[in-house]
Parts: structure tokens; sequence; C-alpha cells
């Protein structure tokens, strides 16, 4: 006699639930892919709510979200295509424009003039808030090879550079897990 | 009545003119601050608080205590749980 297979909906919800017998945590997971301005601020506004919430929160930055945990006014890159990134597209939480209406910079400043008449937190001010609640923020290895950049480059406070398998570790095990 | 006659606040917050996510921060380091039992009372005049400070105290299991609008101001008290 051939066995049924059956979906038991109670056993596929537990499991689900688990991660390698780890429950899922009060955390949120965050890929910061994006490296504009407005995206990174809605990045940073999600976590440090998130932390004062009482969650846990891990952010994943990758590709042009590198651009946001650079220091300022520095030039990065090695090799000729390497220097012309780091010249081109400047990092640092003061440097990056919005992904619209940036006109070459012009946005950027006519966005922060905005937010600071309203006292709406400035992305530097968002970043101090999210170290200060212990928000854990990894580097992509692989991407930081690509742009050629270099743990050097980046703000305090930013870990080890990691691979998929570590954020996946980290999404695997949070009730929320955002891609922006 | 409003509670605030009720018992005094072991902490006072201003949180006028702060936009989200500041008033949520801010709260979540004032609770922090104060002994379990005691009260947080804050002003803002961000209506986000409306909503935003009712979810805050469901997800972190602290005691709404009351919120009010009072003008174009938004009062409210939450209570330490843990």
């Amino acid at each position: 006699m051939i066995a049924t297979p059956t979906f038991d909906l109670q056993t596929e919800t537990a499991f689900q639930a688990h991660h390698n017998g780890r429950a899922v945590k009060n955390k949120l997971s965050v890929v910061v892919f994006s490296g504009d301005m407005d995206k990174v601020m809605a990045a940073f506004i999600i976590a440090t709510g998130a932390a004062a919430s009482g969650m846990e929160v891990s952010m994943f930055f990758t590709f042009w979200g590198l651009k946001a945990l650079e220091k300022p006014r520095q030039i990065t890159g090695k090799s000729l295509f390497g220097r012309m990134l780091g010249v081109m597209n400047r990092g640092g939480l003061d440097a990056i424009g919005p992904s619209r209406l940036n006109m070459g910079g012009l946005g950027r400043w006519m966005f922060k003039k905005m937010m600071q008449e309203k006292h709406v937190a400035s992305l530097p001010e968002l970043y101090e808030m999210a170290v200060d609640l212990g928000v854990k923020m990894m580097p992509c290895q692989m991407s930081m090879a690509v742009m050629e950049l270099d743990r050097m480059n980046f703000q305090p406070n930013v870990t080890e550079p990691v691979g998929v398998a570590a954020f996946l570790e980290e999404a695997a095990e949070s009730k929320i897990t955002l891609f922006i | 009545m409003s509670t605030s006659m009720v018992e005094t606040a072991a902490k006072f917050l201003d949180l006028k003119g702060l936009l989200c996510p500041i008033p949520v921060v801010k709260m979540a380091k004032a609770i922090k601050e104060v002994a379990v039992g005691e009260t947080v009372e804050a002003v803002a005049t961000d209506p986000g608080v409306m909503a935003d400070i009712p979810a805050w105290c469901r997800s972190t299991g602290n005691e709404l205590v009351s919120i009010e609008k009072q003008d174009k101001q938004f009062r409210f008290i939450a209570r330490r749980a843990k």
C-alpha cells in the first residue's frame, strides 16, 4: 500500500518557526542594498524604531549600501576603475544623494534643508542612534572586494565583513526581514 | 480630570517638534531610566505619536496609561512593565 503524503499545517508551521532547532527571535534583519539617501534613511528609521521597541536588529550592507558606511571625505579604490568609482560616487552619510531629483547634489542639499527645518533626524544622527541602541551593522565582503573598499574605509562600530551565509543565519532567526 | 493628576510621573519628556522615529527612541531610553511600575509622561507635537506610542507599548509590553490630544499637542503616559 502506498502511503499518501499528508500536509499537516501545525507541524509545518512549527517547522517554519524554527531554524535548525533554533526558535525565531523578536528580531529584524535588513538588507541595505541601496546607497541612496532616502532609502538608507528609511532603513535606519525602521532599524532604530525596531530597536527602540525591544527588537534585536541586524543590518547587512551590500553593493551601493556600503556607501552609507563609508567615512566621509576619503578617496577609495586601488585600480583605475576602483578609483573612478570612489571619486565619482563619494561615500559617507552626508555625501549620498536621494534616489530622485538629486540634480548633481542640489537635491541632496534641498532635502537636508527641508528636513532640518522640520526637525527630522539627519542620517548621521540616525546612525548614532542605531549605534546607541545596539544595532548590528555588517558589511558584505564580496561587494567590498568588487568596489575595492577596505574595512578601514568604514565607520567604527561596523562589524567584520561577512558573506551570504552569515546574513541568512541572521534572517532565518528573524521575525521580519526587509530588503531596501 | 486628567490621569496625570492622579500620580506624578517619575520622568517627564519634552518631545515637541520632534518627528519619527525620535519620540519612540526617546521613550525607549526614558522608560529604562525609571523603575518598574513607575511612569514616563511626555508631550509631543507630531500627530504620528497617536498611532506609534500605543503600538510601541503593545510591542514592548509597557502599559499605556493614557494618551490624549490637547489643542495641538499630544500628551501621553506609559508605565514601565518590566
